[in-house]
C-alpha cells in the first residue's frame, strides 16, 4: 500500500465521485417520476396495460443492468432508423444512455416496491376516503399516496443504495466516474489495491450517508406515531384529570 | 435463416460458462456466508464486529468493483510472490474464472450471512429449551430442531440472493471470461448486429432467473409443507 498515491489520486476520485452522484440523482428522479404511474397503472389499468406493465417490470429486474445498459449505448445504433431520427445526437452519448438505461431500471424496482406499499395500504382508509365521496384520483392523492410513499420507505433505501452500486457500470460505456477514474489511473499507475480501495471506501461513506439519511426521513414521517414528549404528555394528562 | 447468425455454438457454450461461475460461487458463497453469520452470532465482540463489518463492506461496495480489485489485485499480489520466491520474473495474472468466482462469492457471501443470521434468531428460543430438556445435545439440537428451520426461514432470502449472483455473472465479462455477455460482445464485433446479440443475451439470462425464481418458489413450499397456509 502506498498512502501518497492514495492521497495523490484523491482529487481526480472525487471528481468522478460527483459524476457518480449525478447520475444517480437523474436516475432516481427520473425513474420516480415513471415508477408511479407504472404502479399505479399495474393495479388500476385495463388487463392489457397491467399485462404489459407487468413484462416491464419483470424482465428489467430479470435481466443483468450490464445488458441493458449495452442493448441501449451499442444495441440501438444497429437501426438506420434509430441514426436517421432526431433522438440520434442524444442516443450517441454515452452520457444519455447510462441515465437512461438506469431510470427505466430503477422505475422497474421502484414501481414494484411502489406496488406493494399501496396493497399494504389498509383497506379501511381507502373506504373511508371514498366514504367521504372523494374520488379515485383524489383518494390516491391524498390518503393513498402518502401513505404507500411511507410504507415503500425502507424498501426504497435498499433501492437507492443499490443504484449508488449499480452507476458504477457507466464505465463499461467510457464514463469517467468514480470506478471509470479509478481503473484509468490503474491501467497507468498499475496500484490496483490503492485506487480501488479508495473507491470502494467512498462508495461505502455514500451508502453510510443515504442510508442514514432515508432512516431519518422514514423517522421524521412517522413522527405521529411515536407518544408526544414527556412535558406535553404530562401537560395532556392533567388536562384529561380535570375534563 | 439463421437468428444466432452460426453463433449458437459458441452462445450455448458461453451458457454454461455463466451457470458455472454462478454455481461455483454459490458454493463457495454460502461458505463466507455462514462463516459470517456465525462470527455475526459470537460471544466474542471482535469476531462480532468483524462479521457485521464483512457485510457492510461487501454490501456497500458496487459488485464491478470488487471484482476489479480481486482480479487486478490478485494478479499484483501473485506476480510480488513469484517474484519473492525467485519462481517466475514476469507477470502473473489470475485467471478471470477463478477472480469472478472469488470475487461473486464474497458479495454472495455477504448477503447471506444478513439471511442466515436472521433465520437462526427466527427460531423460537422455547424450542431449544424443550430439546435440552429432553437431553438433545447441541448438535443433535441444532441438525434436527434448528437446521430444518434455518432452511426454512433462510430460502426467501438466499432465493433473491442466489438470482441477484446469476445476473451479477455478467460483470465477469469485463475482465475478460468468455461468458454469455462476453461471446455476444464478439459476436457483435464479427456481425455488426448489438442489438440481436445482446438481446439474445438478455433472453438467456431472462429464462435462468425467471425458471430459478420458480425453483426456488417450489423450495420454498416443499420447505414450509409442515405450515398452516395463509389463507387468501
Amino acid at each position: 500500500m502506498n498512502p501518497a498515491l492514495m492521497i495523490e489520486s484523491l482529487p481526480a476520485l472525487l471528481k468522478g465521485t460527483w459524476l457518480s452522484l449525478q447520475l444517480l440523482t437523474a436516475a432516481l428522479v427520473l425513474g420516480m417520476a415513471l415508477a408511479v404511474p407504472m404502479a399505479i397503472a399495474r393495479l388500476e389499468a385495463p388487463g392489457p396495460v397491467r399485462a404489459v406493465i407487468a413484462f416491464y417490470i419483470s424482465f428489467f429486474r430479470g435481466t443483468p443492468l450490464l445488458v441493458q445498459i449495452f442493448l441501449v449505448y451499442y444495441g440501438l445504433s444497429q437501426f438506420d432508423f434509430v441514426r436517421e431520427s432526431a433522438l440520434w445526437p442524444f442516443i450517441r452519448e454515452p452520457w444519455f444512455c447510462a441515465v437512461l438505461t438506469f431510470a427505466l431500471h430503477t422505475a422497474a424496482y421502484t414501481a414494484n416496491i411502489l406496488r406493494g406499499a399501496i396493497q399494504a395500504v389498509p383497506a379501511g382508509e381507502i373506504e373511508a376516503a371514498h366514504a367521504c365521496g372523494m374520488s379515485g384520483p383524489l383518494a390516491y392523492r391524498v390518503i393513498i399516496l402518502p401513505r404507500a410513499f411511507r410504507l415503500a420507505l425502507p424498501a426504497y433505501a435498499n433501492e437507492v443504495v443499490s443504484m449508488l452500486k449499480a452507476t458504477s457500470l457507466a464505465s463499461t460505456i467510457t464514463i469517467m466516474e468514480l470506478t471509470g477514474t479509478a481503473n484509468t489511473i490503474v491501467a497507468r499507475t498499475f496500484a490496483p489495491y490503492e485506487l480501488f480501495v479508495t473507491a470502494a471506501a467512498i462508495y461505502l461513506v455514500i451508502a453510510a450517508i443515504l442510508t442514514a439519511a432515508l432512516r431519518a426521513l422514514e423517522y421524521r414521517l412517522a413522527r405521529h406515531q411515536r407518544a408526544p414528549a414527556t412535558s406535553t404528555a404530562a401537560i395532556a394528562g392533567d388536562a384529561h384529570v380535570q375534563a | 435463416m439463421d437468428v444466432l447468425m452460426g453463433w449458437g455454438g459458441q452462445l450455448l457454450h458461453g451458457t454454461l460458462v455463466t451457470l458455472e461461475v454462478a454455481f461455483a460461487a454459490l458454493a463457495l458463497g454460502l461458505v463466507w456466508g455462514i462463516l459470517a453469520a456465525l462470527a455475526q452470532l459470537s460471544r466474542w465482540w471482535p469476531v462480532r464486529q468483524f462479521g457485521f463489518l464483512f457485510t457492510l463492506v461487501m454490501r456497500g461496495t458496487p459488485e464491478l468493483l470488487i471484482i476489479l480489485i480481486i482480479y487486478f489485485g490478485g494478479s499484483v499480489t501473485l506476480t510480488g510472490l513469484a517474484k519473492a520466491l525467485g519462481a517466475a520474473s514476469g507477470f502473473v495474472e489470475i485467471p478471470a474464472f477463478a477472480a469472478g468466482v472469488f470475487a461473486l462469492s464474497l458479495v454472495f457471501g455477504g448477503y447471506a450471512a444478513e439471511v442466515l443470521r436472521g433465520a437462526f434468531l427466527a427460531i423460537p428460543k422455547g424450542q431449544i429449551e424443550a430439546a435440552e430438556a429432553f437431553g438433545f445435545s447441541w448438535w443433535d439440537a441444532f441438525t434436527t430442531v434448528r437446521l430444518p428451520q434455518i432452511w426454512r426461514f433462510a430460502l426467501p432470502g438466499l432465493g433473491n440472493n442466489w438470482v441477484s449472483l446469476i445476473k451479477d455473472t455478467s460483470l465477469v465479462s469485463v475482465v475478460g471470461l468468455e461468458e454469455i455477455m462476453r461471446v455476444s460482445g464478439m459476436a457483435t464485433a464479427v456481425t455488426g448486429e448489438p442489438f440481436r446479440f445482446y438481446l439474445i443475451a438478455a433472453i438467456v439470462f431472462y429464462a435462468l432467473t425467471t425458471s430459478n425464481g420458480l425453483l426456488v418458489a417450489k423450495l420454498e413450499r416443499r420447505a414450509s409443507r409442515g405450515e398452516r397456509e395463509l389463507v387468501r
